[in-house]
């Protein structure tokens, strides 16, 4: 099966070609096409687990060609599997597939049919180079390719203004965040003369490089990933993405693209092992955005834009696993996050379908009755997210929080915080389900008499992503609840080959935590969830939709006003300069410096057409004039 | 085989003078599409057999001789650039001819042969006559055809370059008096110019440099462009954009480098900050621009000031990322000019705020237009990645102690290059429709088509290129 990797990427893209250029021929089968690519590279990826499965050894590359092949520079087109790129694999094609299938009766309707699932598949395409890459170069021909097909995504609709304006603020943010990557490429390639995944390591390890210069790497690649992965000081575009269709705010903006920092970072483990500082600024950070974003999604009254945000403030928790050095952690809330935000995406596409496009939750409620379906699904994913066990977001937080308690002088406060926002989490999640499907129906009565279930195409990916939210959790059963049972901790002994010694610190006994700490942990976690559903139960069982926010909530509703902030100290002000510069140092000044040495120049001849006068007299006084001159320099310089 | 690259478009543009209006054009396209062919041959003898040379005396009273020699993949690569414009050009408009279409062809040929002289030429004076043998007829192009202030514009386009190119001769001559057996031969002046003081160098850097400067143009040396761009017919700005430019360029690899490398060493600091400074300027300004051609002259000033840096950044890395960023600039900006010039064609317009909405009724229009501009912002798997990438290696690993600053500031460069060429796009294909604009004919999609594969192909797998510039450093930086 290795040896067909190729055919991972090759199928998304022979579909992207097949229905780009047939997109008008093809009709409707192109969806069917282009689900039919992921399918067969989920196949694949599946064989490649197994393959995996057993084996314990290193990676597999595969040789595609040379892409950089100069004399002081070698960079192969090469494809690299190991159990990390395994994992991705799967959720990539798997999810994909399932959104592939979603996408065909949600964008039925769509004149873009065709276009659509070409974009979608040059998506798949893109993302599978970003984890298969066997090097930073090959990893991020993928990265800007999964921003590339962000962009088109979000612009899809291009006839509105403040879609492609948002798909432009994705493109831009996101180029901030590469050109982090792009001098990270500098400076490893300037100090290790390779790009290679399997030479760094050991370079690395044995290089008598400053500690100074690794962190420099580990910091400017740390931005990429913000910019990707949505974090601070780069997250206002992903809230903004949610202009696109919303099978692609479930597959790019939730499930995969936004995952490929945490990926990027977890395959740099042998980096950031080296550099704990590092480390401490993206713990810091992760926690400084799930806090926020929480924040943020509590007041939002677009169902997508909670959605988003709290996908935000969930990466947030991913990056807080990394700032530990919890490599297995991230990856483990990476899947589970990736089932139950598919789920809810989806289960907003189904809800904003069933309203005729309205995303405003304050015009939806009691949506439960007609939409059966939906409404079970939705609520699943909620109660996973929200960490109640033994639904699967609950082990994949407890296993970060475990991990951020246990860790470093200040572990304990940074748990305090994390729980804060997982309470957060618990809240604004159930604030949604109970304003949106509790309660009395709030739309017009055109919508009323529209209301209806999604076709099965659309409910059957919920129910099986919502089967995947429940049973998600069981691949990282925590040692002291499965030693018992005889389960191990499975995700842990597939990613162990993966992750270079010492950072595979993760038994709670390693931690330092008796088995009873740990128990006592998880309990307050199960409590902090259920005080946030509480909250919310309490707050929203009677809904009052035109309650103005106010004081501290207003802040949240306005999102902390970063994007203001961020148009008014960087935008205006550099639209500004360039109009200034336009104006005044191009015209006025380097071009009038121009045009006035050539104006000088005519003034001048213009002056001196006068000394030929053709008076005979004049010529012979001026020449009895320049042999006086000629006469005293003489003497002057002799005198010297 | 290397005078044919000379004579066929010389002998010919004279001829065109002369045809009637209709054949002219035929044989205008068919005389670019032989040369083409002649180009295609050359390449593959290069690659099996390596240089090819053809020296005859030409003023041996002087030391002048008329020596053409391919030496290096970098000639090869601009040779074909050269070679592969003219026709795509007639190509992309052949359904719309100029006026007085034969005096039009005639011109453009003549231009051909200058510029395919300036890059094959390895005898200073007769590098400096093709030199100015580009430029004449690139001057009447320029004041005959194009928008209302072309005349003052075009003047001071060719005062500018031609003041740049006395100060340039005066360098030759200068260089010319101290050969030790008074030649014009490349080797004689690479042998001259490294024996004289580095005092004489530094003076002699400014006088070639600057003259090369305003060809390409680098800070703060640009401002004839954008003017001379947004006036000048669309055909004739392709060839300024995506060959003329690189003369600069060629002339700093092939001339300035070998003959003045000490002096190249002690003001590289200089140039590469001025370049560097380009970038980030030139970027800012292409923001805010509302004339299309004024934009992506911007755009191209950036991307000029970016190969410049990395020249200078005396790296042979970064160097050999010029070269392949030379030709790939100018497949990506000619691709850019066509469909500026499809637009003016059907929307008679040049401001950014006038279109908008193509996207419906145009889709391949669209589809190339994002295309092409992603390859301008150096997307991965487009030709413009690669280039980019080594280049900034280059310059990141410059001997120099601002190699850091440098760097992030030209990468500065990376990020306003995406918002300027987006908004473009946003408003020339995006929006509600506005006009029943026609997507392309069958020659503008063979054009673009063409193109589209080129950038994907050496995006992809850019090992062709890499090969030329790099089986021949040693030419290369000789």
């Amino acid at each position: 099966m290795l040896n067909l990797i190729w055919l991972v990427p090759l199928l998304p893209l022979l579909g992207f070609l097949t229905t780009g250029l047939f997109r008008n021929q093809l009709g409707k089968s192109a969806g069917w096409i282009a689900s039919a690519a992921v399918f067969g590279s989920f196949i694949i990826s599946c064989g490649i687990f197994n393959e995996l499965r057993g084996s314990a050894s290193e990676g597999f590359t595969y040789h595609v060609l040379d892409f950089i092949r100069l004399d002081s520079m070698h960079i192969p087109f090469n494809f690299y599997v190991d159990h990390l790129t395994s994992i991705f694999l799967l959720t990539v094609t798997g999810i994909g597939f399932l959104i592939h299938l979603y996408s065909i009766a949600y964008m039925s309707h769509d004149e873009g049919f065709g276009k659509f699932f070409s974009y979608l598949n040059l998506f798949i395409f893109s993302m599978l180079l970003l984890v298969l890459g066997s090097n930073y170069l090959i990893m991020f021909i993928g990265w800007e390719g999964v921003g590339l097909c962000s962009y088109l995504l979000i612009g899809f609709w291009y006839t509105n203004h403040d879609y492609t304006n948002a798909a432009k603020k994705a493109f831009v943010m996101n180029r901030i965040g590469d050109l982090g990557f792009l001098l990270g490429m500098f400076l490893i390639f300037s100090k290790f003369g390779t790009l290679e995944f399997t030479q760094l390591p050991e370079l690395i390890a044995t290089s008598s490089v400053s500690n100074s210069y690794l962190a420099a790497i580990g910091l400017c690649l740390f931005i990429g990933a913000t910019g990707k992965s949505a974090q601070i000081p780069l997250f206002t575009w992903l809230p903004d993405a949610m202009a696109g269709p919303t099978p692609v705010s479930a597959l790019i903006h939730a499930a995969t693209m936004v995952t490929a920092g945490i990926f990027m970072i977890t395959r740099s483990n042998f980096l950031y092992s080296l550099i704990p500082d590092i480390q401490h600024i993206i713990l810091i950070v992760g926690l400084l955005t799930a806090l926020i974003a929480a924040t943020i999604a509590t007041q939002q009254n677009d169902i997508k834009k909670v959605l988003a945000y709290s996908t935000v403030s969930q990466l947030g928790f991913m990056f807080m696993a990394l700032g530990v050095g919890a490599y297995t952690a991230a990856v483990f809330h990476v899947i589970t996050h990736a089932f139950f935000k598919a789920l809810l995406f989806l289960g907003s596409g189904s809800v904003i379908h069933a309203m005729s496009g309205e995303q405003d939750i304050r015009k939806m409620g009691g949506l439960k009755k007609d939409l059966k379906i939906t409404y079970f699904t939705f609520a699943i994913g909620c109660i996973a997210i929200a960490g109640i066990p033994p639904l699967s977001g609950f082990f994949s937080k407890d296993e970060i929080m475990m991990h951020v308690y246990s860790s470093g002088t200040y572990g304990k406060i940074y748990w305090v915080f994390g729980m804060l926002a997982a309470l957060m989490t618990a809240y604004y999640m159930f604030r949604l389900l109970l304003i949106t499907f509790f309660g009395s129906f709030r739309g017009t009565e055109h919508q009323k008499e529209h209301l209806h279930e999604s076709p099965a195409l659309m409910t059957m990916p919920l129910m099986l992503l919502a089967l995947l939210s429940v049973i998600g959790g069981y691949i990282g059963i925590p040692a002291v609840l499965g030693h018992n049972l005889g389960i191990h901790h499975a995700l842990e002994e597939f990613l162990e080959p993966v992750l270079v010694k010492g950072n595979t610190l993760h038994h709670a006994s390693e931690l330092g935590l008796s088995h009873s700490q740990e128990l006592v942990l998880m309990a307050l976690a199960v409590l902090i969830a259920l005080i946030g559903i509480g909250l919310a139960y309490n707050a929203f069982k009677k809904y009052n939709p035109s309650k103005q926010s106010s004081g501290i909530a207003r802040v949240f509703e306005d999102k902390w006003y970063f994007d203001e902030a961020y148009d008014r100290t960087m935008v205006k002000p550099l639209f500004h300069v360039s109009e200034l510069n336009n104006e005044y140092t191009e015209k006025k000044g380097i071009d009038g410096l121009v045009n006035g040495i050539g104006k000088w120049i005519q003034y001048s001849s213009q002056k001196l057409k006068g000394l030929q006068s053709g008076l005979v007299g004049f010529y012979i006084f001026l020449m009895v004039i320049g042999m006086i001159l000629l006469f005293v320099s003489q003497l002057w310089f002799n005198k010297i | 085989m290397l005078i044919l690259l000379i004579l066929i478009p010389l002998c010919l543009g004279i001829l065109t003078f002369f045809l009637p209006e209709k054949i002219a054009s035929i044989i205008a396209l068919a005389g670019n599409c032989i040369t083409l062919v002649v180009a295609g041959l050359l390449y593959s003898a290069y690659s099996h057999e390596g240089s090819y040379v053809l020296n005859q005396p030409w003023i041996p009273t002087l030391g002048a001789s008329f020596h053409l020699e391919v030496s290096s993949g970098l000639q090869i690569l601009m040779l074909i650039l050269t070679a592969l414009t003219f026709p795509l050009i007639a190509l992309v408009s052949w359904s719309k001819q100029p006026d007085q279409s034969n005096r039009f062809h005639a011109l453009m040929l003549l231009t051909q042969a200058g510029l395919m002289g300036v890059f094959l030429a390895k005898d200073a004076l007769l590098f400096y006559m093709f030199w100015e043998l580009a430029l004449i007829p690139v001057y009447f192009l320029c004041s005959m055809y194009g928008g209302e202030r072309r005349i003052s514009v075009t003047f001071k386009f060719f005062v500018y370059t031609f003041a740049g190119s006395l100060l340039l001769l005066s360098a030759i001559l200068y260089i010319y008096v101290h050969t030790p057996v008074r030649s014009f031969a490349l080797n004689d002046f690479v042998a001259a110019g490294r024996s004289l003081p580095l005092a004489q160098q530094k003076v002699l850097f400014w006088l070639m440099f600057t003259a090369f400067a305003i060809k390409m143009p680098v800070f703060p040396f640009h401002t004839w462009q954008p003017d001379t761009y947004e006036q000048t017919n669309t055909r004739v700005t392709v060839v300024l954009s995506a060959v003329m430019v690189k003369m600069g360029l060629f002339a700093v690899i092939q001339w300035l480098m070998p003959v003045l490398p000490e002096a190249c060493d002690y003001w590289k600091n200089v140039v590469m900050i001025l370049s560097v400074t380009g970038i980030v300027y030139a970027s800012m300004l292409a923001m805010v621009q509302t004339n299309i051609k004024r934009l992506i002259a911007y755009s191209s000033i950036a991307h000029i000031g970016l190969m410049c840096a990395a020249l200078f950044s005396q790296q042979n890395l970064g160097q050999q990322g010029v070269a392949i960023q030379m030709f790939n600039h100018g497949i990506n900006i000619m691709g850019l000019w066509f469909l500026v010039y499809m637009v003016e064609s059907r929307l008679n317009t040049q401001k950014l705020n006038e279109m908008g909405g193509v996207a419906k009724t145009a889709p391949w229009f669209t589809i190339f237009l994002v295309l092409v501009s992603l390859a301008n912002i150096a997307l991965p798997l487009t030709n413009g990645f690669v280039g980019e990438f080594v280049m900034f290696n280059g310059l990141f690993n410059a001997q120099t102690p601002y190699r850091f600053g440098l760097t992030i500031f030209a990468g500065l460069g990376v990020i306003l290059s995406a918002v300027y060429t987006l908004t473009m796009i946003q408003k020339v294909a995006y929006g509600e429709q506005k006009f029943d604009f026609k997507d392309l004919n069958m020659q503008e999609f063979i054009v673009m088509g063409l193109l589209a594969a080129l950038i994907l192909w050496l995006g992809f797998n850019p090992s062709i290129l890499m090969d030329l510039v790099s089986l021949n450093q040693h030419a290369f930086l000789k």
